[in-house]
């Protein structure tokens, strides 16, 4: 079987598919990548099941080597990329040729960088899922020295690419009413709204605070708040009267109140906000989440047809005068019927 | 008419149905009653269900016709029975725990004794024979809140935290005992320690307790416990509840 060994691993590398559904009633939430859109960006990069296992990055990357050629696409937060020292683009797809070294580095838009493999990396399920979950004791951090094998290979184009999404560096992120929204104030929740917060750096797959100046956004009720479900996205306020958004690898039931939660396609924006970058939170209705989402799948379900051929830039080639960049030129001066007059 | 139980959106999540605004037991009896009795219902558009303390969680598809739908069905269904007056759902099962009190491994049974007003060996005696069942199952795979516990059992949370318990610990607050299943930092006061493992991914039961399960937590040596140490079922017994 084919396998990528990890010669460095960078600080945070995890195997992540779509997750675990199902064991939320037994403590479980579903887990799965922090950026959901990116699995799927990468699995129309290699056409293959969005659910294929990739490797997460969180920050930074590490350095790789295929014992056979594979194809592999890179997508999530951009990260510096080569092959042997040959630069490569963020976010298309590529063959990796048997023994070339791979070295990923740090991320330089967003939190969370993807490596895909044809075929996934064919890790052993735990409960029908590859994901790590960290929180829960499922999998663990890869290590440098890893072997992680790869499944079969369908086969298919490499060098494709996909249009940058807009979830990099976005500020809004929608938000819908949720269970305990109405235990704060309207002038609480205005201000909230109103309020530009910044990710804090400590922020993980469990939770991301955010940090604002100003005073918290307590209720009066707070702490005598029954213990509720929790689903990610929800944004509770702890204590201190912080924001706290729910990642995917949050607890299931928690006993501070929420004052709204994050729709699904916007989650990956807060996934992907850099430490410190700016974020603020507006209030949608039921119909304009709902449109939105229903947008989103349709997006995700065109991926496929999106994706181009992956066009040299001549600017980053290194050696470019190696090239024969001239066959087929025609002089300007030349005169073209010249030979049929004679 | 009272307000409870009160059927609330969930983000696009679902929809929860509270019964009370407190943790007590027949309402957390009715969130279990009625669970068993949404999933009974077959649903087609439920992709999940859960429970809280009080609540049951009921996820599907949202769509504006699907909640309009989906509460009718529920409110229905509430209205069928009462709920706080059902029983609790079948196959269930009673665990018998062995459980290692006080010394070195539990260090605050003393401290908590104290806050319950018994002494120790009253509280050892007390908790090794009360019989709590599962009120919810959360923050932890497979990790269990249990009670409730007699109400001089009511102590408070610690002000400060101690930093870490390890897998299997037995702690007490507000009547209710939890066994931790990950090395955790707590406010709950550590009492005893089980072996028993209540999440082993890889296993056939990779959640051995479920919400409305029984346990008994009686109390063992400390040489009994390090033969069961390393068992993941902790030496622990099970048998069906009718």
């Amino acid at each position: 079987m084919t396998a990528l060994t990890i010669l460095q691993a960078g600080p945070a590398m995890t195997i992540q598919d779509l997750g675990r559904p199902g064991y939320r009633a037994l403590g479980l939430t579903h887990g799965g990548a922090a950026d959901p859109t990116a699995l799927h960006e990468g699995a129309a990069l290699l056409g293959q099941d969005p659910n294929s296992a990739a490797l997460e990055m969180a920050g930074s990357g590490g350095q790789f080597r295929a014992d056979a050629d594979t194809r592999i696409a890179l997508t999530g937060a951009q990260m510096q990329v080569n092959i042997d020292g040959e630069p490569l683009a963020w976010n298309a797809s590529h063959l990796l040729p048997a023994g070339a070294t791979l070295t990923i580095g740090g991320a330089r838009d967003g939190a969370y960088g993807y490596l895909h493999v044809g075929g996934g990396f064919d890790v052993e399920p735990v409960m029908a899922s590859r994901s790590s979950h960290r929180a829960a004791g499922i999998g663990r951090l890869l290590q440098s020295g890893d072997s992680l094998p790869i499944g079969a290979d369908t086969g298919g184009e490499t060098s494709q690419t996909l249009p940058r999404d807009t979830r990099f560096g976005a500020e809004r992120v929608r938000i819908v009413a949720s269970m305990q929204t109405d235990a704060f104030d309207d002038a609480t929740r205005a201000r909230f709204t109103e309020t530009t917060f910044r990710r804090d750096p400590r922020a993980n797959r469990m939770g991301a605070r955010m940090d604002h100046d100003g005073d918290g956004f307590a209720t009066g009720g707070q702490l005598t708040i029954v213990s509720e479900v929790i689903t990610p996205g929800d944004i509770q306020i702890t204590g201190d009267g912080a924001p706290f958004v729910l990642m995917c690898e949050c607890q299931t039931t928690g006993g501070y109140p929420r004052i709204g939660t994050v729709i699904p396609c916007d989650l990956p924006i807060v996934a992907q906000a850099q430490p410190g970058a700016a974020l603020r939170f507006e209030f949608v209705d039921l119909d304009e989440a709902l449109a939105a989402e229903t947008r989103h799948r349709e997006t995700l379900a065109t991926l496929l047809k999106r994706r181009q051929p992956l066009l040299r830039d001549p600017a980053r080639i290194r050696d470019l005068l190696a090239y024969q960049l001239i066959s087929g030129v025609v002089s300007a001066t030349a005169d073209p019927f010249e030979k049929d007059k004679t | 008419m009272t307000d409870w139980p009160r059927i609330r959106s969930v983000g696009l999540s679902g929809l929860l149905i509270t019964f009370a605004q407190k943790m007590s037991e027949p309402a957390n009896r009715a969130a279990l009653a009625f669970r068993a009795a949404v999933e009974a219902q077959d649903w087609p558009e439920v992709t999940e269900t859960s429970t809280s303390l009080v609540s049951t969680f009921v996820q599907f598809e949202v769509s504006q016709e699907a909640i309009t739908t989906m509460t009718d069905r529920l409110r229905g269904l509430l209205e069928t029975r009462d709920w706080f007056a059902e029983p609790l759902p079948a196959g269930r099962s009673l665990w018998h725990v062995p459980t290692v009190y006080g010394t070195d491994l539990a260090p605050q049974l003393e401290e908590a004794a104290e806050a319950a007003g018994v002494d120790p060996d009253t509280a050892i005696a007390e908790l090794s024979q009360s019989r709590v069942r599962v009120l919810t199952i959360g923050f932890a795979p497979g990790q269990p809140y249990m009670g409730e516990l007699a109400p001089h059992w009511d102590i408070p949370r610690q002000q400060g935290l101690t930093k870490s318990v390890p897998p299997g610990a037995l702690v007490v607050a507000i009547r209710q005992l939890i066994i931790f299943t990950n090395a955790s930092p707590t406010g709950w006061r550590h009492i005893g320690q089980t072996a028993f493992r209540t999440f082993r991914p890889g296993s056939e039961m990779p959640f051995p307790l479920s919400p409305g399960d029984e346990l008994i937590f009686p109390s063992i040596t400390r040489q009994e416990f390090d033969r069961i140490a390393n068992d993941p079922t902790g030496g622990a017994e099970r048998e069906a509840l009718a």
